[in-house]
């Protein structure tokens, strides 16, 4: 489905990824973990196409095209999903009124009629049930004044309602309680078919033990330095990255 | 024509009206006309050498030559190619500045309110339009004003007398018919509100033609103790219209104010809108929305005045502006020595969407009592790259993503109209010029 080969990007004259190969499979589940500063955001972001970051090399392949043509809301019609770290607040327009703006310019870009007011309502319904969220919340400005839990499921709902093929989490357990972790992971897992994949991006490792990664990478100075199991994130919670480092040569 | 030109011609038309008249060149409200004309004389229009004229310069308009209240074959017909649906209530037309009885419907009982075109009052009610005409709204430093005051003739005299809810809003409909040739009005209304009397009422400016059109409004009212009184302005003026306009207010205590103002298109405008609280426990709400594209300039100047203690104003004026467009803000809070416990509040927002709009906002706070809490912010910026990025990244367009923004931005001021009808009329109107931009 994804496939990243020697992926490059600077922001200003900083080059921050430096090389980095991935492939995603339909299915799977890939964990990104590292330590701060390693690129893990940048990655997100150049993903969905921020235009703050500049491609200088690489490619990312999307269901056998150039992603890194296409602008962000192309992007998105066509399956990718970045759940923001930091979702922005949006006064004056309403989660509801947004995604039925979303939608219906996503059919559009694919050719797809416009979903009615009755469509609409009918899967909107049903994705408020598989995320368990409160259509007072759906109401209100979007994220404008929202928890940081409450910003973060409406996130997932987003991913529900849009149904991607590919969905990027970016530190979604960030500033999160346990409580609300699970509520996001279950949300996520719910969403999951053997048709999308998931990168799961995170500093730590406890929300993999409720999105329980096929793989898990450590992304470390730009590039993907290590990959295994679910079992290379128990690790590194214990180990922390030091060892990381000292198997790459550097001292600690 | 030159700027002496057509003050000469005005000063001429004036003299020749006058010479028309009969017992009425006699009565005091043509005594106030008569003064107001010297004056406006002595002060001639405007320069931007003037402080309140800074920014807002009327050379193009006093350079070109109107026919004031001109003729027109205006007809039901053409008042269809300009609908607000479902408007209902007592809606008066005026077609370059002359009452249109046939297209026009007074609908409230007389018990609630007395609706007459201002020449009709001023004959019918003479005691009456003296005791409260031009009051309220000094021509001394104004050059339009004093210009509209001595030729003061078209327009409402509105009387809503003491405890009267009036359930259906007074709609003025102002419209310019430049077919066939320059236009110009001079619209005169004077709404009186009596005491714990309730009244909505909502002026719409609106030219069609290809020629330019001039209207130079004021309009005062007085609202009585405990009155709630909701006061919309809207204008939907062509490219190549001129519109000068004073709202002069003096409220009474315990009254409340609410004036929305909302400019969706017009070539040349500049809104006055002066309110004098002149009691305690008062209210006064000031809102407007202003959306200039092309070589469009609005300005907006807004003066509150707390002469008494224990009142309240709250003002939210917000800008979006485009191509090479020109927006004014000037917003004065006056807090008089006896004006102890006031609360006042200025915002005034704006949104540049391209590099060659610009805005001029100045707050001016005068305050003389000790014990009052007032605030005023202006911000002009762009919109926020953040979330236009977060909403591409939701499959929405640029494109979209700008104008779903911007409308948002809009929406607040727009929800505060209260008849529904003109509410939804706006909307439509304010979303078809956001996508358009």
């Amino acid at each position: 489905m994804l496939k990243i080969s020697n992926l490059q990007a600077k922001i200003g004259d900083k080059e921050i990824l430096k090389g980095l190969n991935l492939e995603v499979k339909a299915g799977e589940v890939h964990a990104i973990m590292g330590p701060n500063g390693a690129g893990k955001s940048t990655l997100a972001s150049v993903l969905a196409g921020r235009e703050t970051y500049e491609v200088t090399g690489g490619e990312v392949d999307f269901e056998g095209e150039d992603l890194l043509e296409l602008a962000p809301e192309e992007r998105a019609a066509k399956g990718v999903f970045l759940a923001f770290q930091y979702p922005v607040e949006i006064p004056g327009v309403s989660t509801t009124n947004f995604l039925k703006t979303a939608v219906n310019e996503m059919r559009k870009y694919r050719g797809e009629e416009a979903m009615d007011a009755v469509q609409f309502l009918k899967m909107y319904k049903e994705k408020m049930k598989i995320v368990n969220i409160d259509q007072s919340l759906l109401n209100r400005s979007l994220n404008e004044g929202f928890s940081g839990g409450e910003k973060k499921r409406n996130e997932i709902f987003q991913m529900a309602v849009l149904n991607p093929k590919l969905a990027i989490l970016d530190e979604t357990d960030s500033g999160l309680d346990i409580d609300a972790l699970r509520i996001v992971a279950e949300g996520v897992n719910k969403l999951k078919s053997a048709d999308n994949a998931t990168i799961v991006i995170t500093h730590y490792q406890r929300l993999l033990d409720f999105i329980v990664p096929d793989f898990v990478h450590v992304l470390y100075k730009g590039r993907i330095v290590k990959s295994g199991t679910k079992e290379l994130a128990l690790e590194l919670e214990e180990r922390g990255y030091d060892w990381i480092k000292e198997e790459l040569g550097e001292t600690v | 024509m030159n700027n002496t030109d057509l003050k000469t011609q005005l000063i001429a038309d004036f003299k020749t009206a006058e010479g028309r008249m009969n017992g009425e060149a006699k009565s005091a409200v043509h005594q106030v006309r008569q003064q107001a004309l010297e004056r406006f004389d002595k002060l001639g229009f405007p320069t931007t050498r003037h402080e309140e004229w800074k920014y807002s310069n009327v050379k193009n308009l006093v350079n070109q030559a109107f026919e004031f209240n001109a003729e027109t074959n205006f007809s039901a017909k053409d008042l269809e190619e300009m609908p607000i649906p479902n408007l209902e209530g007592n809606i008066l037309y005026f077609i370059n500045g002359i009452y249109n009885t046939e297209l026009s419907s007074i609908v409230s009982p007389d018990s609630e309110l007395q609706i007459l075109t201002f020449a009709e009052a001023a004959k019918t009610q003479p005691e009456l339009v003296e005791q409260y005409f031009n009051k309220y709204s000094d021509y001394q430093d104004n050059a339009f004003t004093a210009l509209n005051t001595a030729f003061a003739q078209n327009g409402v005299f509105v009387h809503v007398p003491d405890n009267k809810v009036v359930a259906q809003p007074i709609i003025l409909r102002f419209i310019s018919d430049a077919r066939t040739l320059n236009v110009a009005s001079q619209p005169r209304n004077l709404i009186v509100v009596g005491k714990r009397s309730e009244v909505q009422i909502a002026e719409a400016y609106r030219s069609f033609g290809e020629n330019a059109s001039f209207t130079n409004a004021v309009t005062e009212f007085v609202v009585g103790e405990e009155a709630n009184v909701h006061y919309y302005k809207v204008q939907n003026e062509s490219d190549k219209s001129y519109h000068i306009g004073t709202t002069s207010v003096l409220q009474a205590g315990k009254s409340v104010f609410t004036a929305n103002t909302v400019t969706a298109n017009g070539g040349f405008v500049r809104n006055n809108l002066n309110i004098k609280i002149d009691g305690e426990y008062a209210e006064a709400n000031m809102f407007g929305l202003y959306i200039p594209n092309g070589k469009q300039h609005i300005d907006n100047h807004t003066a509150v005045d707390h002469a008494k203690p224990n009142s309240n104003s709250n003002e939210l004026y917000k800008g979006i502006l485009k191509g090479k467009s020109t927006g004014v803000f000037n917003g004065k809070i006056f807090v008089r020595q006896d004006a102890q416990k006031t609360n006042a509040f200025q915002s005034c927002k704006n949104v540049l969407l391209s590099e060659d709009a610009s805005m001029n906002t100045k707050p001016q706070l005068e305050i003389w009592a000790d014990d009052v809490k007032c605030s005023h912010g202006t911000t002009t910026g762009q919109l926020n790259d953040d979330a236009l990025f977060y909403m591409q990244a939701r499959g929405i367009s640029k494109d979209s993503a700008r104008a779903l923004l911007t409308l948002a931005f809009a929406q607040d001021v727009i929800d505060k109209f209260e008849i529904v009808a003109i509410k939804e009329y706006l909307q439509t109107l304010i979303e078809e010029k956001i996508y358009q931009l």
